[in-house]
C-alpha cells in the first residue's frame, strides 16, 4: 500500500499548477470578473495540455491517464477558481467530437442547472426551455431547467476535487491574511479564535482530501458519495470561515474571497442532492 | 496512490488471521472492568501469546527485540486484530506504546536490556507520570522536584490522571532537576519503580465509575540516577519523542471498531424502527462518510510515515482532532439509535459514550491539538 502521490502524480500536478498560474493569474481572473464570457484561448491552451484528453486512451489521442490524475488536475482547477464547463468538457472528451482538443466547449444538465449554456457548442442531456438566472458566481453563467439529469459519478468525484482545491485555497488564503493583519498589537493569526478556526479548515481539508483520493482509486459509488460529502462541507464551510477571517475585506467585491466561496455554492448544487449521497451511505451500513 | 497491498503484505495478514484463529478460543475469559488485577493479567497474557508467536513490539526497531516492520505491516496487524476481536492493548499502552519506544531511541545499551523484553514478553506493566494538579496541557511546568543525593534523585511531589499506576510495576516520570533554568530546560524522565518506599496510589474514580486513573504522590522517593533516561534537564525532548508516538498509529484499531459499531447501529436501528427517521438515517450516513475518510486519512498518514521513515508526522495531529469529535458524534448517535434505552447503563454503548468524551481531553485536548495545527503545520505565530 502506497496511499500517497507517486513522483509522476507530483509532477503533473505541479505541471497543470504552473499552466494555471501562467494562464489564469489574479489578473486574468479579475478580467473574467469584469467581462465574463469564456476564453476559447484557454480553453484550447487547456486541450492541448490534455486536460480535457487527460483519461482518454492513447490510442484515441488521449493521455491515457487514470481517475487520481484527472482528480489532481481538477484540484488545481478548483484552486484557481478557473472558469468553464469544465467536467463536462472532460467527460464529453471521446464522444464529442473537438471536446479533447478544446476546440468544441460542451456543457452539461446538471442537478437542474446548466452552467455556461450560452457559450457552449454542445449541450448534453435535456435542456430545452432553459430559463437564464442571474448567478450568484459572477463566472458561471446559469440556466434552470426542469430535468434533473441522472448524476454520473465521474462528474460528481470530479466536483469533489474541484471543492477540495478550493478548501485548501481557502484555508491558505485566510493564514496569509491571518499572518499579516495586525490588531492589538499583533497579527489576528496570534489570536486562538483565529488560529482555531485556520487549524479547522485544515482539518477538514486534509480529512477531504484523504476521502477524494481514496475515491478515485477505488471508484466506488460509496466512496465518491463520502468524498463528495466531505469535500462540499470543507468548501462551503472553509470559505464562509476564510471570510470571517478576511473582516470586513472578506464582504467587499474586490477582496477574491467571495469568488471562491460562491463557487463551493455552486459546485454544492451539482449531482444529487446532499441528502441523497447520505442515503447512499446509509444504504451501505444496512446493506 | 495505491491502495492495494503487496503480496508479502498480503501473505502477511493471512497468516496472522490464520494465528488468530488459533490463538483467540485460546484466551481466559475476559475479567470483569472493575477487576484491575485481573485486568493486568489478562493483558500481559495477551502480549505474551504475541511475543511466544513474533508479534511483540512490531513497530520496535529489530534492535531493541522489535520486529523492524513497516508501518503498513503495523497497520495491517491493528486491522486485523481488532476485526478478530483480540483484546486490546490495554495495560501495555504505556509500554508498547510511550515508554518503550523512548527506552528504545534514547536508553543506553543496558537500560535496553533490563527494561524493553520484559515488556515485549508481557512481564511488566508501564504507566505515564506526565500530567500535575497544575501542570496539564502546559505540561513544561511540572513541579515534582528531584535533588541529586550520590547515586539517587530523591524525587517529591505529586501526579495525577495517572492511568494504571495501581497495576503498573513501572513509570515513565518526569521531573525538575533545574527550578532555575527555562521551564523546558529543567526537565529530566525518570523510571520510577512502583515499589520504591514513599509512593502512594489513590484511585480516582472516573466518570464512568471506574477507577481507571489515580493520583500519584512521591514522598522523597529514592530513584537510582541509572535510571535516568537521555541527560540530566534534557527530559523535554525525550519526551517529545513518545509523545509522536502516541499520536501515530495508536487509533487503528479504534477507527476499525467504529466502523463496526456503526453498522451495529443501522441494524439496531432498523429493528428497533428508528431507521424510518430520514433525518437519523442521513446522520448515520454521514458518520459513514467520516469514518471511511478517516480510515482513509489513517492510511495516508502511515504511508506518508514509511515514505518518511517510519516517523509519525504531524498528520497525527489533525487526525486526532477529527476523530476525537467523530467518535463522540457517534455515541452521540447511537443515544438517539437507543432511545430511552441509551440511559441504561448495562447497554455497552451507554459507557463507551460516556468514555468517548475523554478523547478530546486526553493525550493533549483539542484545543491545544489545534493550537498545535495552526503554529506547527500552518505556521501562524504564537500569541503573547
Ligand atoms: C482518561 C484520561 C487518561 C489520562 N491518562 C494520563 C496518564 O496516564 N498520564 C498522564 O500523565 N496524564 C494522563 N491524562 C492527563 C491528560 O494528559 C490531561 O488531562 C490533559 O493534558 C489536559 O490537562 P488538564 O486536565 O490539566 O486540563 P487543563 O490543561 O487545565 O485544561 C482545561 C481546559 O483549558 C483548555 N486550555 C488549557 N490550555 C490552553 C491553551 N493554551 N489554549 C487553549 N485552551 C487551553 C484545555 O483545552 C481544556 O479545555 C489523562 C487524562 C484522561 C482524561
Amino acid at each position: 500500500m502506497r496511499f500517497r502521490l507517486t513522483e509522476d502524480q507530483r509532477a503533473l500536478r505541479d505541471g497543470v499548477r504552473g499552466l494555471l498560474t501562467r494562464r489564469f493569474d489574479r489578473e486574468a481572473l479579475w478580467a473574467a470578473v469584469a467581462a465574463p464570457g469564456l476564453d476559447r484561448v484557454l480553453w484550447r491552451e487547456l486541450g492541448a495540455a490534455g486536460f480535457f484528453a487527460l483519461r482518454l486512451p492513447e490510442a484515441d489521442g488521449g493521455v491515457g491517464l487514470g481517475l487520481p490524475e484527472a482528480v489532481l488536475a481538477f484540484e488545481e482547477a478548483g484552486r484557481v477558481l478557473l472558469p468553464g464547463p469544465l467536467v463536462a468538457t472532460h467527460l464529453a472528451a471521446g464522444a464529442v467530437p473537438g471536446a479533447a482538443t478544446g476546440e468544441t466547449v460542451v456543457a452539461a444538465v446538471d442537478g437542474g442547472l446548466v452552467e455556461w449554456l450560452a457559450e457552449a457548442d454542445v449541450v448534453r442531456g435535456e435542456a430545452a426551455g432553459a430559463v437564464p438566472l442571474r448567478s450568484v458566481d459572477p463566472l458561471t453563467p446559469l440556466h434552470r431547467v426542469a430535468a434533473v439529469g441522472s448524476p454520473d459519478s465521474v462528474a460528481v468525484l470530479l466536483t469533489a476535487a474541484e471543492q477540495l482545491g478550493t478548501a485548501t485555497r481557502a484555508c491558505e488564503l485566510a493564514v496569509q491574511h491571518a499572518r499579516t493583519r495586525e490588531q492589538f498589537g499583533q497579527p489576528i493569526g496570534a489570536f486562538q479564535a483565529v488560529k482555531h478556526l485556520c487549524a479547522e479548515m485544515l482539518v477538514r481539508a486534509e480529512t477531504a482530501r484523504a476521502a477524494v483520493y481514496a475515491a478515485a482509486v477505488t471508484t466506488d459509488p460509496v466512496d465518491i458519495a463520502a468524498a463528495r460529502l466531505l469535500a462540499d462541507e470543507a468548501a462551503v464551510h472553509g470559505t464562509r470561515d476564510c471570510l470571517q477571517v478576511h473582516g470586513g475585506m472578506g464582504f467587499t467585491w474586490e477582496s477574491e474571497v467571495h469568488l471562491h466561496l460562491k463557487r463551493a455554492w455552486v459546485r454544492s448544487q451539482r449531482g444529487s442532492a446532499n441528502t441523497e449521497s447520505e442515503e447512499i451511505l446509509a444504504a451501505d451500513l444496512a446493506g | 496512490m495505491d491502495l492495494a497491498y503487496s503480496p508479502e503484505e498480503e501473505e502477511f495478514r493471512a497468516r496472522l488471521r490464520e494465528w488468530l484463529a488459533k490463538a483467540l478460543p485460546t484466551l481466559p475469559p475476559k475479567p470483569s472492568p472493575d477487576d484491575w488485577p485481573g485486568r493486568r493479567a489478562y493483558d500481559l497474557g495477551w502480549q505474551r501469546m504475541l511475543h511466544d508467536a513474533g508479534y511483540a513490539g512490531l513497530h520496535w526497531p529489530v534492535d531493541a527485540g522489535g520486529q523492524g516492520a513497516t508501518p503498513t505491516r503495523q497497520l495491517i496487524f491493528l486491522e486485523e486484530t481488532e476485526n478478530a476481536g483480540a483484546p486490546y492493548v490495554g495495560a501495555n499502552f504505556v509500554g508498547l506504546l510511550h515508554a518503550g519506544p523512548t527506552i528504545a531511541a534514547e536508553g543506553t545499551p543496558g537500560q535496553r536490556a533490563r527494561w524493553l523484553p520484559p515488556v515485549l514478553r508481557g512481564e511488566e506493566v508501564w504507566c505515564q507520570g506526565f500530567s500535575e494538579p497544575d501542570a496539564g496541557s502546559d505540561l513544561a511546568a511540572l513541579r515534582t522536584r528531584a535533588c541529586r543525593d550520590g547515586d539517587d534523585y530523591v524525587v517529591t511531589g505529586s501526579k495525577i490522571w495517572t492511568s494504571h499506576a495501581e497495576v503498573a510495576d513501572w513509570c515513565e516520570l518526569l521531573v525538575r532537576t533545574d527550578p532555575d533554568a527555562p521551564k523546558h530546560r529543567g526537565i529530566t524522565w525518570l523510571a520510577l519503580p512502583m515499589d520504591a518506599p514513599g509512593i502512594t496510589v489513590r484511585p480516582l474514580r472516573t466518570l464512568a465509575g471506574s477507577a481507571e486513573f489515580a493520583e500519584v504522590f512521591l514522598d522523597e522517593v529514592r530513584v537510582p540516577v541509572a535510571n535516568r533516561v537521555g541527560d540530566e534537564n534534557d527530559g523535554w525532548r525525550v519526551t517529545m519523542v513518545t509523545l509522536s508516538f502516541e499520536r501515530g498509529t495508536a487509533f487503528v484499531g479504534e477507527v476499525v471498531a467504529c466502523r463496526r459499531v456503526l453498522g451495529e447501529l443501522a441494524r439496531t436501528a432498523r429493528e428497533n424502527g428508528r431507521w424510518d427517521d430520514p433525518v437519523l438515517r442521513r446522520r448515520l450516513g454521514r458518520l459513514n462518510a467520516e469514518f471511511r475518510a478517516l480510515w482513509r486519512l489513517t492510511q495516508w498518514n502511515v504511508s506518508e510515515a514509511e515514505a518518511s521513515g517510519g516517523v509519525p508526522g504531524v498528520g497525527g495531529s489533525v487526525f486526532k482532532l477529527r476523530y476525537s469529535h467523530a467518535r463522540q458524534e457517534l455515541y452521540d448517535a447511537a443515544a438517539d439509535v437507543l432511545g430511552p434505552d441509551c440511559l441504561d447503563l448495562d447497554r455497552e454503548w451507554t459507557l463507551d459514550r460516556l468514555s468517548s468524551l475523554s478523547y478530546t481531553i486526553a493525550a493533549g485536548t483539542s484545543q491545544i491539538q489545534r493550537n498545535i495545527v495552526a503554529e506547527r503545520i500552518l505556521g501562524l505565530p504564537k500569541g503573547r
